[in-house]
C-alpha cells in the first residue's frame, strides 16, 4: 500500500490529486472549525478572560483550582450523572419492550411506531414547555387530574427524577426504531429451533433476544450516555432561574453555558468543558472494557 | 392445544395493553399542548373547576395571533434557510470526501480519515466558545450565515457518505473507467446517484438536529428577528412564560411543520434514523 512518491504512476497520481481535490473541504473545515477550536478551547481554560471579552491572560491552573474546589460542579456533574441514571437504563428498557412487541407484526405497528418517534421530530423547547406546564404545581394536568399538591420541579428532591421522566419520554422512539432494525437482522431459525426445543415468550426474549441484540443494545446505551451526560435543553427550559431546586438540576452543560454565555466567562467556561470532555473520555474508556465484557457478537 | 390458543391471545391483548398505554402517555402532552392553546387565558388557570376542554368553544384564532405578534413569518423563514444550507452544505462536502475515502487510493488516507473519526469522538461542546468567536469576528452574529457556520462541515456525514461508497460493486465503475470517464465524471454519473439512500439519511438527520439544536442559535442570534423556532421559544418562555394558551400555541406552531414532514416521509425518518444510528 504504501508506495514511495517517486514511484506512483501516473494513474495513481491522477488518483491523489482527484482524492486530496474531494477531500480538501472537510478536512479544512474539520481543522478550522472543530481541531484549532478544541484547542483553543484547552488554551482558553488556563486564561482569564478580561472584560468585554478582550485580552486574555495567562493565569495557569487558577481556573481549574476554582472550578475543582468549588461545590457547584461538582454538584452539577452529580446531577448530570443523576440525569443519565434515569434516562438511560428507562430509556433503553422501555424501547426494548416495546420494540420487541413491535417487532411481533401485530395490526397497527405502523401508527404505534409513528406515535412512540413522534417526540424525536420535536424540538426539545417545545417539549420542555409543554411537560413544564404540565408539571406546574398550581395549574397543571399532573397535579388536577390526580388531586395532589407535589411541587413536581421546585421540589429539590423531586426535580431531577421530573425532569428524567422528560428524558425518557424524548428518547424511548429513538431507541426503539435502533433496537427494531437490530431485532430485524436476527435469523427467525433460532426461534423456531428454540421452539422446537419447548422454549417460550420469555425463555427465548432472555436467551436468544438478548444475547443477539447486544451489539444494538451496548450502541443505544453508549450514545444515549453521551447524550445524557451533556443535556442541556431540557433543563434550560424546564429550569427558571429562581427555581429553588436548581442547584440540584443543573448539568455541567448548563453550567458551562451559565458561565461562558451568561456571565461572560469564557476561561472559566472553557474550563469546565475541559472537565466535561475528561469526564466523558473516561466514561467512554470505561464502555468500552465493559463492551468486550458483555456484548455478544456473532 | 386449546389452552394454548388461549395462552397467545392473552399474550396478544397484554401486548396491546402495554402498547395502547405507552401511546395514550406519548401523546398526551400533544393533546394537553393543543388543548391549552385554545382555550382563554382565565379557562387556563382555572383549577376550580380545572378544565380540560376549553368551555368557551375552541379559540383557532389564538394561532393567527401568536403567529402575528411573535412574527413567526421570520422565525420560520430563519429555520428553514439555516436548515437548507446546512443539509446542502453537509451533503456536498460529505458525498464528495466520503467517496474519495470509500473509492480512492492516495497517500495521507489513513490520517485524514482518523482526523474524521477523532471528531465524533469528541463531546461538541469544546468546540463551541472558538466557533463563537469566530463568528463574531467574522461579523456574522445574527446572520443566517452564523447559524449554518459549524455545519459547514460534518465528520459524522463523511463517515455515513464512505460506508455507502464501499457497499456499492466495483464493476461499475470499472466498466466506467474503461470507458474513458475521468474520476471526476465516474463520481458525479455513476457513484453518487447510487449513494441516495445515504444521502437522503445524512439530509434527514442533518436536519433534524439543525431543527432541534438550541444552544447555538442562542447564542449567535440573540435578536428575536434574527433567530430560530428554537431559540425563538426560549425567548418568548422568558417573557410570555405564563401566558399558557400564547405558549402552547407558539410550541404547536414550532413543532408543527417537521411533525408533517416527519408523518409524509415517515419511512426515510425511520430508516433513515435506523441506519445512520447518529446521536440526536
Amino acid at each position: 500500500m504504501k508506495e514511495p512518491k517517486a514511484k506512483m504512476s501516473a494513474a495513481a497520481k491522477n488518483e491523489a490529486v482527484w482524492a486530496w481535490a474531494f477531500i480538501a473541504p472537510t478536512i479544512l473545515g474539520l481543522i478550522i472549525l472543530n481541531f484549532y477550536p478544541a484547542v483553543n478551547t484547552v488554551y482558553q481554560s488556563f486564561c482569564k478572560t478580561g472584560d468585554f471579552g478582550r485580552g486574555n491572560t495567562f493565569v495557569g491552573l487558577a481556573n481549574y483550582s476554582a472550578a475543582l474546589s468549588a461545590g457547584e460542579t461538582w454538584h452539577s456533574l452529580w446531577n448530570t450523572i443523576k440525569y443519565a441514571i434515569i434516562e438511560v437504563p428507562f430509556g433503553v428498557v422501555i424501547a426494548l419492550i416495546l420494540a420487541v412487541f413491535l417487532n411481533k407484526k401485530l395490526k397497527g405497528t405502523s401508527a404505534f411506531r409513528t406515535i412512540f418517534f413522534l417526540p424525536m421530530v420535536c424540538a426539545p423547547a417545545a417539549v420542555a414547555m409543554v411537560w413544564k406546564w404540565l408539571y406546574n404545581q398550581q395549574f397543571g394536568l399532573l397535579n388536577n387530574i390526580f388531586h395532589t399538591n407535589i411541587a413536581w420541579i421546585s421540589d429539590p428532591k423531586l426535580a431531577w427524577i421530573s425532569i428524567g421522566v422528560i428524558g425518557v419520554w424524548s428518547v424511548i422512539g429513538y431507541n426503539m426504531v435502533l433496537f427494531i432494525s437490530g431485532l430485524q437482522e436476527i435469523p427467525g431459525d433460532y426461534y423456531e429451533a428454540a421452539a422446537i426445543d419447548g422454549a417460550t415468550g420469555i425463555r427465548q426474549f432472555l436467551h436468544i433476544t438478548v444475547p443477539l441484540l447486544s451489539p444494538t443494545t451496548f450502541f443505544i446505551v453508549q450514545t444515549r450516555l453521551i447524550g445524557a451526560l451533556t443535556v442541556f435543553d431540557l433543563m434550560f427550559m424546564v429550569m427558571d432561574k429562581t427555581n429553588v431546586a436548581l442547584q440540584n438540576t443543573q448539568s455541567i452543560v448548563y453550567l458551562f453555558y451559565t458561565y461562558a454565555f451568561t456571565n461572560g466567562n469564557k476561561g472559566y467556561g472553557a474550563t469546565l468543558v475541559v472537565i466535561l470532555v475528561a469526564f466523558i473520555m473516561i466514561v467512554t474508556v470505561i464502555m468500552q472494557r465493559a463492551e468486550k465484557k458483555f456484548v455478544f457478537y456473532n | 392445544m386449546e389452552s394454548a390458543r388461549a395462552q397467545a391471545r392473552l399474550n396478544k391483548f397484554l401486548m396491546y395493553l402495554v402498547l395502547v398505554i405507552m401511546a395514550f402517555i406519548m401523546l398526551v402532552p400533544f393533546a394537553w399542548m393543543i388543548l391549552t392553546a385554545v382555550k382563554t387565558n382565565q379557562e387556563s388557570i382555572s383549577v376550580n373547576p380545572f378544565y380540560i376542554f376549553p368551555q368557551s368553544g375552541w379559540h383557532w384564532e389564538n394561532f393567527a395571533e401568536v403567529w402575528k405578534s411573535y412574527n413567526f413569518v421570520i422565525l420560520y423563514k430563519n429555520t428553514l434557510l439555516m436548515i437548507f444550507f446546512r443539509v446542502a452544505c453537509a451533503c456536498l462536502t460529505a458525498t464528495m470526501a466520503g467517496y474519495a475515502f470509500g473509492r480512492l487510493n492516495f497517500p495521507g488516507k489513513k490520517l485524514m480519515f482518523s482526523l474524521v473519526l477523532i471528531q465524533m469522538m469528541i463531546p461538541s461542546q469544546i468546540f463551541i466558545i472558538p466557533q463563537y468567536l469566530m463568528v463574531s469576528k467574522l461579523g456574522l452574529l445574527n446572520k443566517v450565515s452564523g447559524l449554518v457556520f459549524p455545519g459547514i462541515v460534518t465528520a459524522f456525514g463523511t463517515y455515513l457518505l464512505k460506508t455507502g461508497y464501499q457497499g456499492l460493486p466495483k464493476d461499475l465503475e470499472e466498466a466506467a473507467a474503461i470507458d474513458g470517464c475521468n474520476i471526476g465524471q465516474r463520481f458525479l454519473r455513476i457513484m453518487m446517484p447510487l449513494t441516495r439512500s445515504s444521502m437522503v439519511s445524512l439530509g434527514i438527520f442533518t436536519a433534524l438536529f439543525a431543527f432541534k439544536d438550541l444552544m447555538w442559535p442562542m447564542i449567535v442570534c440573540t435578536k428575536a428577528e434574527t433567530t430560530t423556532l428554537s431559540a425563538g421559544l426560549a425567548k418568548m418562555q422568558g417573557q410570555y412564560g405564563s401566558d399558557y394558551p400564547t405558549m402552547m400555541a407558539s410550541a404547536v406552531l414550532a413543532i408543527i411543520p417537521m411533525i408533517v414532514i416527519y408523518v409524509i416521509f415517515q419511512k426515510q425518518f425511520v430508516e433513515g434514523i435506523a441506519t445512520s444510528g447518529g446521536k440526536l
